[in-house]
């Protein structure tokens, strides 16, 4: 009976956060699908409690209690601009929780389990403690370059893939070990270890801008690492939440590389802009680059009828989101049509872009997706670019020698005027130069993103 | 037992494919920490390795994962609903975003 209670409040929870991720489509709606998620869960752990083999719940309120105390601040004090590394360190801890759980379970087996390992579940105990390892250390890791505790660029030594791919058939073939005999202890531990050391040599080579596939990939593996507990432990609803975890993971890694015209593989081994090439672009050449005044960019903006707004991740380095709404609606106010273009992989992110502008204030509507707003530059009087590189490179259309030739660019080429915001003249991450900038319809407004806004708000306003 | 629970697996990654390839670019760094809330459903596995006094190692593991896997949830569902909150229409009489 209570068996079947437990497999009830599963149910129920699946059901709700198949519906909660499915209120997600819909922006108005979304919220309240999510609440509902979070009452599935309540349903959840509530039927796991009345389990037959909890006996003790002492530890158990602790662990609730601390979790809360350490999850409350995670979830309403961390500010946007610091998301993607808030979401790499949850990654972080929910992998080490699905680990965890493996490694009681098989150290249980040989200190008075009942029922010994059969082959299938440990299999299922392996992978799950060899993924979820990965991802423990893969995502401590990108926490540590988003919080630039550690360098952004990539980190790379010579024979790199060929130690890690070596390391992770190591870790394999232990994993084999242990599921034909269990009881080899030794090669369970190493094969953490192994785990552990492979997760972080994996994404130390990767760069600042690759990261939202990066970020989204120990998604999909963390999701994954849940699945396997679900499996190890016969329990349904581990399952199902670690494969939708898993899935949405998968596919927004193939959205990001996509966006990046680039594969899963070269991200994860082509550690991009690293080193010969970047270093030997654009040196030794001075192309004319048109500066111009905060006075002059205001005046440009302040009529013009028909203004897009390109951000990138310099606006959230400085944090200017505010500012941006600001200037929009000054020119709005003029008369002038102000929308926003956002690159799928601007940001650190899936996302970022769109977060940071709504908790500005901006309405959800007036920001669009690269094909929705690509065929209307040329119709605009003013783009204006504000921290984007990369993304906006006409040579990823136009150079087939250019290392991001084929990724999908925002055609702010094609725009009347170009206005850049940007703090030098410094490459991109893909160390590329880009001649957007050079361009004799783009001028640059050199400075901090923020400051210049800040400039070109009073500047609007006394126009 | 085992071809169930592939059924299970391989019908929810469908699902989740399904539901979660419809979610606009918009959105996608809430999915991302909706889908990291709904992870820490581990916890259900945590709180039987945690209460079932079988050693005192299971024990505080199970304790430690107890804690990761609720902080996720807590901090999971209280962002991806502050993050949805601030996405708002325009309206030509916006109301100001609530603040309590």
């Amino acid at each position: 009976m209570r068996e079947l209670i437990t497999e009830l409040t599963y149910l129920v929870a699946a059901v709700l956060f198949i519906l909660g991720l499915r209120s997600l489509t819909r922006p108005d709606k979304a919220r309240q699908g999510m609440q509902f998620a979070a009452v599935g869960m309540l349903f959840a752990v509530c039927g796991t409690l009345i389990h037959h083999d909890i006996v003790d719940y002492r530890w158990i309120a602790g662990g609730l209690v601390l979790g809360a105390l350490i999850g409350y601040p995670l979830g309403m004090w961390v500010p946007t601009t610091a998301l993607p590394q808030r979401i790499a360190i949850s990654l972080s801890f929910g992998a080490l929780a699905s680990v965890l759980v493996g490694v009681s379970e098989y150290y249980t087996a040989f200190h008075g389990g009942r029922e010994p390992l059969e082959s299938f579940r440990m299999a299922a105990l392996g992978f799950e403690v060899l993924l979820g390892t990965l991802t423990v250390f893969g995502a401590l890791i990108a926490f540590g370059k988003l919080q630039e505790i550690l360098p952004g660029r990539p980190l790379t030594f010579p024979g790199q893939n060929v130690a890690n791919g070596v390391m992770l058939v190591v870790a394999f073939v232990l994993l084999v070990l242990v599921v034909l005999d269990p009881s080899r202890t030794s090669a369970f531990y190493s094969m953490i270890a192994l785990a552990a050391l492979l997760g972080v040599l994996m994404v130390i080579p990767i760069g600042g801008a690759d990261m939202p596939v990066v970020v989204a990939l120990l998604n999909s593996y963390c999701g994954l690492a849940a699945a396997a507990t679900g499996f190890a432990l016969g329990n349904s609803i581990l399952i199902i939440s670690g494969s939708l975890d898993g899935a949405s993971g998968f596919l927004l890694s193939i959205l990001m590389s996509k966006a990046m015209n680039r594969s899963f593989s070269n991200v994860l081994f082509g550690a991009f802009g690293g080193g010969g090439p970047a270093a030997a672009v654009g040196v030794g050449t001075t192309l004319p680059v048109r500066s111009i005044s905060a006075e002059d960019a205001a005046i440009q903006l302040a009529y013009a009828s028909r203004v897009i707004i390109v951000p990138g991740y310099g606006m959230a380095v400085a944090q200017a989101q505010h500012q941006v709404r600001e200037l929009a609606e000054l020119i709005e106010k003029r008369g002038g049509e102000v929308k926003y273009a956002i690159h799928p992989v601007a940001g650190r992110m899936p996302g970022h872009m769109n977060v940071l502008l709504a908790e500005a204030n901006v309405p959800y509507d007036k920001l669009y997706d690269m094909d929705e707003i690509n065929g209307e530059f040329p119709q605009t009087d003013v783009a204006l670019v504000i921290g984007a590189n990369d993304v906006v490179n006409p040579a990823a259309r136009e150079d087939k020698s250019s290392p991001i030739y084929g990724m999908p660019i925002l055609d702010v080429d094609r725009a009347k005027t170009v206005i850049v915001l940007k703090r030098g003249m410094a490459a991109g991450f893909a160390g590329i130069e880009n001649m957007l900038f050079h361009a004799p319809a783009t001028s640059m407004l050199f400075g901090d993103a923020k400051a210049s806004l800040s400039k070109l708000v009073t500047e609007v306003k006394a126009a | 037992m085992l071809i169930l629970e592939l059924y299970i697996f391989v019908l929810a990654a469908f699902v989740g494919y399904m539901v979660i390839s419809r979610v606009p670019p918009l959105l996608h760094t809430p999915l991302m920490s909706a889908t990291n809330a709904i992870s820490g459903i581990s916890l259900v596995g945590s709180l039987v390795a945690a209460g079932s006094q079988r050693s005192m190692v299971a024990t505080i593991l199970g304790f430690i994962a107890v804690v990761a896997a609720t902080s996720n949830i807590v901090g999971g569902f209280l962002i991806t609903d502050r993050m949805l909150k601030m996405f708002r229409r325009d309206e030509p009489k916006a109301k100001p975003p609530e603040s309590k």
